[in-house]
């Protein structure tokens, strides 16, 4: 079942005087559980079409359906909501909001979503212990390295529950040992939460990792291989 | 509303050292501002004070038309029923009668004229312990036939204690008004004006003078709290019907109304200037502290934060750091401006001779009432909302995908 469809996406930046055509004619469905990556040298397209598929950036041509809502059909105040309910986003940068501690971080998004006490404490702990940060849950992320940020990262996109999770460059700035952690951590609650994983990388672990690799250059899809049935839809 | 508050909480210490700056420079302007506030309103108190209690009373009670043509024929006959019922309000403390005329002071060939008092001296020395005015020899008894004069008006009519005083005048309804009095003794009235023209006699004696036998221009009423005055004012106004009518000191003295005010529009002008400094002081930090999140602001949103709870976040970050110093200000202030009340500044040299020529103690006298520090609190509130407005404006304006690319 298709949770995310792509339609005929165009991104254009004209903003200087060279017209940019980052994002040009993309059609892509990403089912409910997947593991994929978006590889492609930089440049090519793929954080753009990362950015449109959360809804942070307005495709020039085209539509998004994420379970049959047209994303870029909603208002600004329904997006923001759209998004804190229905994605998850891990940023290369980690981007942990840096007055609160682990648990606080996690916990936010629930804060936001109205969920209760007891339902925030169960989900944080169950979060952070899957992550391997229990222990952890009280530093603040000026006291965890950055595999540990990127972990903190990745339990709170998926505290909200949503349909699916946004990684942009995640291990961009992580050591091997970190990658390899959080990867296992991500693949592993990609299998228990049946969570949708998108990313954006032009990391070889990362990919050897994903189920399926979309390949964008120059803002076209120049290979689609799912791992599973090894075929390539181009 | 916990979160947003616990977050612009810890927010506000990211970077202590901004913050306490601007929260000092704050609490700064509170202190110096309440500093000024409170020297400012301690003087005019004072003048009040003085006002009040050497010329006319907090309130006073005329026939209707005395105050616009103040004539001995525009005075009214003293009534223990007019007493009583002033008396029977709970802010007043007591009445005095007064009789005010004019007339020719002489002695040998110099004449002056002169401001003449028909005062009960018991009463007035309860109001303004005029007795301890008297610098040469001794002040009036109740149904005295003498006179106490001003020692410029002494001076100049060349007179001392136990000499004889002439007195010329009109009376009641026309009579004529002349009679020799021994002088008892030689007053410092507070004012120099009043210094060079005043001539103060018992009621009595001053009624027999003009001929106005239990007639009076004025029955001053002292009220025991000054702060209820207006209460007092609003009520006896109610009550007292025509032929009588009640005005306030404010209404008898404008131009010390006047003067009050103006004064007090200079210390605005100049709190003006200081409060703005101080706002300028908070935007920046407000400013930088925008500029610096920006990329957090664009994650919060994009991760689903309403842009109008984040704008929340921020307000209650600019607030408190008002109320940091504004808090701060007023703890510091409040103690200080309390040992300034009970120990004012002494002024020495010309300044001390000017302000003992006016009247008044030469000192710097403070203020301590709540307005002294509500003003300051209210003041830095008010810019904080004002500020408040730039961050708020910011981040709905915000796009979270501009913010994040930094």
């Amino acid at each position: 079942m298709n949770i995310i469809e792509i339609k005929e996406l165009h991104k254009i930046y004209d903003e200087s005087e060279v017209k940019v055509h980052a994002v040009n004619n993309i059609s892509l469905n990403f089912e409910k559980g997947e593991f994929a990556a978006i590889v492609g040298p930089s440049g090519s397209g793929k954080t753009t079409l990362l950015n449109m598929l959360g809804g942070l950036d307005k495709p020039t041509d085209g539509n998004i359906l994420i379970d049959n809502t047209n994303l870029h059909k909603l208002r600004s105040s329904e997006l923001i909501r759209f998004r804190m309910m229905n994605i998850g986003f891990v940023f290369q940068a980690y981007n942990l909001i840096p007055v609160l501690t682990a648990k606080e971080n996690v916990e936010f998004i629930m804060h936001l979503q109205n969920k209760n006490k007891k339902e925030r404490e169960e989900r944080t702990m169950s979060l952070l212990k899957a992550v391997g940060l229990e222990g952890r849950e009280n530093s603040r992320p000026s006291k965890l390295s950055g595999g540990q940020q990127q972990r903190v990262a990745v339990a709170r996109a998926l505290a909200s529950k949503p349909k699916f999770v946004l990684a942009d460059e995640p291990t961009a700035n992580l050591d091997s040992k970190s990658t390899e952690q959080l990867l296992s951590i991500m693949e592993e609650l990609n299998k228990q939460e049946h969570i949708t994983f998108i990313f954006s990388t032009h990391d070889q672990r990362v990919v050897n990792k994903a189920r399926r690799v979309i390949t964008i250059e120059d803002g076209k899809v120049i290979s689609d291989i799912r791992k599973d049935v090894e075929s390539d839809s181009k | 509303m916990g979160t947003n508050i616990k977050l612009a909480w810890r927010n506000l210490w990211r970077n202590k050292r901004r913050t306490l700056i601007t929260v000092a420079s704050i609490f700064f302007g509170v202190v110096f501002s309440a500093y000024m506030t409170s020297m400012q309103e301690g003087s005019y108190t004072k003048m009040v004070e003085i006002v009040v209690k050497f010329y006319s009373g907090y309130m006073q009670v005329h026939h209707e038309d005395y105050w616009e043509n103040k004539s001995i024929n525009n005075t009214f006959e003293y009534s223990s029923e007019l007493k009583d019922m002033i008396l029977a309000n709970k802010d007043v403390d007591d009445v005095i009668p007064r009789l005010e005329s004019f007339g020719l002071a002489s002695s040998k060939e110099l004449t002056k004229g002169s401001m003449i008092f028909g005062i009960d001296p018991q009463g007035e020395d309860k109001l303004n312990q005029l007795g301890l005015k008297v610098r040469e020899g001794k002040y009036l008894q109740p149904n005295d036939s003498g006179v106490v004069i001003g020692a410029g008006l002494a001076k100049y009519l060349q007179l001392t204690v136990n000499d004889t005083l002439v007195i010329i005048s009109q009376g009641y309804h026309g009579v004529s008004a002349a009679d020799k009095f021994p002088i008892r003794g030689i007053i410092k009235h507070v004012s120099p004006e009043l210094n060079k023209m005043i001539v103060y006699m018992s009621l009595p004696k001053c009624q027999e003078f003009f001929g106005a036998e239990n007639r009076l221009t004025s029955l001053v009423v002292h009220v025991i709290d000054q702060d209820h005055m207006k209460r007092s004012l609003r009520r006896l106004k109610e009550s007292i019907e025509s032929p009588y009518s009640i005005m306030s000191w404010e209404e008898m003295q404008p131009e010390v109304v006047q003067q009050i005010e103006s004064d007090r529009a200079g210390g605005v002008i100049m709190k003006a200037i200081l409060y703005l400094v101080i706002a300028f002081g908070i935007l920046g930090t407000i400013m930088m502290m925008i500029m610096e999140r920006r990329r957090e602001f664009g994650v919060m949103v994009a991760i689903g934060m309403k842009k109008a709870k984040l704008a929340s976040v921020i307000f209650f970050e600019t607030l408190f750091i008002g109320l940091l110093g504004v808090i701060s200000g007023i703890l510091f202030s409040l103690p200080l401006l309390y040992y300034q009340s009970a120990n004012p500044i002494p002024l020495t040299g010309q300044a001390a001779e000017l302000m003992e020529d006016f009247g008044f103690a030469p000192y710097m006298f403070f203020s301590v009432q709540w307005e002294v520090f509500s003003q300051q609190a209210i003041s830095v509130f008010i810019i904080t909302l004002i500020i408040a407005v730039y961050p708020v404006i910011s981040i709905l304006r915000l796009k979270a995908i501009k913010a994040m690319r930094g």
